[in-house]
């Protein structure tokens, strides 16, 4: 793909390339998609089609799941709603014929740790699904992005989506993390960097030595929250690490198919001197435990600092900004971040519902009890068995947290599993946002090993105190 | 979809930044079938935290004034739905989240970016009582006796806009080098079909 005589091309642009069917003059194409997974918040597509007579083009390339209105206690769904909004998700699966993954299924969970769990999520490929964490497919170095329900329809019908192309941005971080400072540290450090709208309208490239460093886990939990800086899509160029996850899993190619498929991938890497549009750096060594203190993402501080104080913005719209987030979240300005009690903790989601966030939060909490009730969710069943395989279950229980049915649960409370008004969460999730765990929640992003120590502290504290 | 052309209206301003989707449509409304009525969902909790909230089920303004960054967040389509049933046409703000902005041209909601000065003017003459004329067409908007400021559409979205058109029948048009693509691809990425499914046990 070095051709001499060609411009140097960036991992976004060979998979873009690779996939544009034709290109309009206005610079808009029709992309083949290669992979899409629904899940039961998806009935609006499915309506759209079949309200215009339209079927399932592909259904071998469409996979579905249950995760949003799952209950995290075990049985029946208790409420009717939910309980008919997954009826749904079965009755189209059936109807298009296209694999679910639904209640009782083992391989059942979030659909974000679902895909790559199964194989289903490979390097090069176009991945979307109706939900805006879709992102953290990229972490394969898979251009993988979020639609809404419109675009979900359409690519049900064509297996193509109609998109102008993204901006190139590069996110290169070098040097090595600290002790207890993880992948969920990094974004929320790169997020402050740049924005919670700095990188609208790119697709984010993560490069570096500190993103070669992180496992698979780690670089999806990095890619996931890309969305939360604006960014289309995230990325990550494939390597051994990758290849490694992907082999043997149930739905990757094996064999010869294999071994095509990583001399394929092995040259999907951005080219050197490959331009991108923005680049920003960021030193991996300097990032601290993180947390968020406000309702937007770029609120997040290390956990040595303080609430901010409106009265020393730099002018009134900022001061306003800081003021109101400030009031809805409870907080006193100047307060010490380290300290401000919680009321409850949630570990889990589509960001930190893998089996090495539950370790991480496990190690912290073995032979400690947590002060504040809490929920801990695996992202998917496999990641459930592989938990109570290790035992992580019984960590997690006789610390005094309950242990969940795989689902979204407190990410979003769709489910039922909310935040009360007023009630104060550490959460592993991916939005802080206003009423985002339920009306009134205040939430405080971290990392599943920070959640942990929370939940003992029962406060927010600097889970390097816990060092084990 | 309804066709979106000329049209000229009072505005409501909301000026913050990061007005992220789950504000303007809270998740527990989700669930509920698409259909008339997704307008009393529309900024649900800010309205009951906030009086003196500028946009209501109904009777608003058919154009919004943002601040950057709106829609950002979720990529429910179910904001865009809460929006035009309560009578929204029209979002102009400095920036948009990326699905937000699809997802409304899908439902004929214009989504117009300007600049955070040219958008200053306009609150500026909308505060003193002016009406705001958007042609899309001509790609510009103008207040009542100001200057029209122009702003930049991606063809492909201007004519679905302007001609209310349903894209996956535009798409179809395609279908021959669609088929064609497909069949190229099959040969040269035959490691990119999918495995077969798994053999199951049932979980216990
Ligand atoms: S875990 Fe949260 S963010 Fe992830 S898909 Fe579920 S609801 Fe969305």
């Amino acid at each position: 793909m070095t051709d001499p005589m060609s411009r140097p091309l960036t991992l976004f642009d060979k998979i873009w390339n690779a996939h544009a069917i034709l290109t309009r003059e206005d610079g808009t194409a029709l992309l083949w998609i290669d992979r899409h997974l629904v899940h039961e918040g998806s009935f609006h597509a499915f309506d759209i089609i079949a309200r215009d007579g339209r079927g399932v083009r592909r259904p071998d390339l469409t996979f579905g799941v249950a995760d949003h209105y799952v209950p995290s206690t075990t049985g029946p769904i208790g409420d009717a709603e939910a309980a008919g909004l997954v009826a749904g998700i079965e009755a189209n699966a059936a109807r298009h014929g296209f694999d679910l993954m639904g209640p009782g299924d083992p391989r059942q969970g979030i659909v974000h740790v679902v895909g790559p769990e199964q194989g289903i999520t490979l390097p090069g490929l176009t991945l979307v699904c109706g939900d805006s964490h879709t992102s953290t497919h990229g972490a394969f170095g898979a251009l993988a992005f979020g639609i809404g329900a419109s675009e979900v329809a359409h690519v049900l019908a064509t297996q193509t989506l109609w998109q102008r192309k993204p901006s190139a941005l590069r996110v290169g971080v070098d040097g090595a993390l600290g002790a207890h400072v993880a992948a969920k540290d990094l974004i929320l450090a790169i997020i402050a960097a740049i924005g919670a709208s700095g990188a609208v309208g790119h697709v984010i490239e993560y490069a570096g030595s500190a993103i070669r460093a992180l496992s698979m886990d780690g670089r999806m939990t990095l890619c996931n929250m890309s969305i939360e800086a604006g960014g289309r899509a995230g990325l990550v160029a494939p390597d051994d690490t990758t290849f490694a996850y992907v082999e043997g899993r149930p739905r990757a190619p094996k064999g010869a198919d294999f071994v095509t498929a990583v001399a394929a991938w092995r040259r999907l890497p951005s080219d050197a001197g490959a331009v991108f549009d923005r680049e920003v750096t960021l030193d991996a060594a300097a990032i601290a435990p993180t947390v968020t203190w406000g309702n937007t993402l770029d609120t997040a501080l290390a956990v040595t600092g303080r609430v901010p104080d409106p009265d020393a913005a730099h002018d009134a719209p900022a001061r306003g900004r800081i003021a109101a987030q400030i009031a809805y979240m409870g907080l006193t300005p100047n307060a010490a971040l380290d300290g401000i009690p919680v009321d409850r903790v949630f570990i889990g989601s589509c960001t930190n519902g893998r089996i090495e966030d539950l370790r991480a939060a496990a190690a912290v909490l073995r032979g400690r009890r947590a002060t504040v009730p809490g929920l801990v969710v695996a992202g998917s069943v496999p990641v459930q068995r592989a938990a109570e395989a290790e035992g992580l279950d019984r960590v997690f229980t006789d610390a005094g947290l309950r242990w969940g049915e795989p689902g979204c649960s407190m990410c979003t409370g769709m489910n039922g599993d909310t935040v009360a008004p007023g009630e104060r969460c550490a959460s592993t999730s991916n939005r802080n946002f206003v009423g985002r765990q339920g009306p009134g929640s205040r939430t405080h992003l971290m990392s599943p090993a920070m959640a942990a120590a929370a939940a003992v502290a029962g406060a927010i504290t600097d889970v390097r105190r816990f060092a084990p | 979809m309804t066709p979106f052309t000329a049209l000229r209206a009072p505005a409501a301003v909301l000026d913050r930044a990061n007005i992220d989707t789950d504000q303007i449509i809270p998740a527990r409304f989700l669930r509920k079938p698409r259909g008339p009525g997704y307008n009393q969902f529309l900024f649900h909790d800010v309205r009951a935290a906030e009086s003196g909230f500028p946009l209501g089920p109904s009777d608003n303004p058919a154009i919004l004034i943002a601040g950057a960054n709106f829609g950002c967040g979720s990529s429910r389509e179910g904001a865009v739905y809460a929006l035009a049933d309560a009578g929204v046409r029209c979002v102009i703000a400095p920036s948009f989240g990326d699905i937000f902005a699809a997802n409304a041209a899908k439902n004929g909601l214009l989504t117009i970016v300007l600049t955070p000065a040219e958008i200053g003017a306009l609150i500026e003459a909308v505060r003193q009582g002016a009406e705001l004329s958007v042609d899309l067409p001509r790609e510009h908007v103008r207040p009542d006796n100001g200057t029209a400021i122009r702003f930049a559409i991606d063809a492909f979205r201007k004519t679905c806009l302007v001609e209310g058109l349903d894209d996956i029948g535009l798409t179809l048009a395609h279908a021959g080098e669609i088929a064609a693509f497909e069949a190229r691809d099959r040969a040269a990425r035959a490691w990119a079909a999918p495995g077969s499914p798994p053999t199951l046990n049932s979980r216990s």
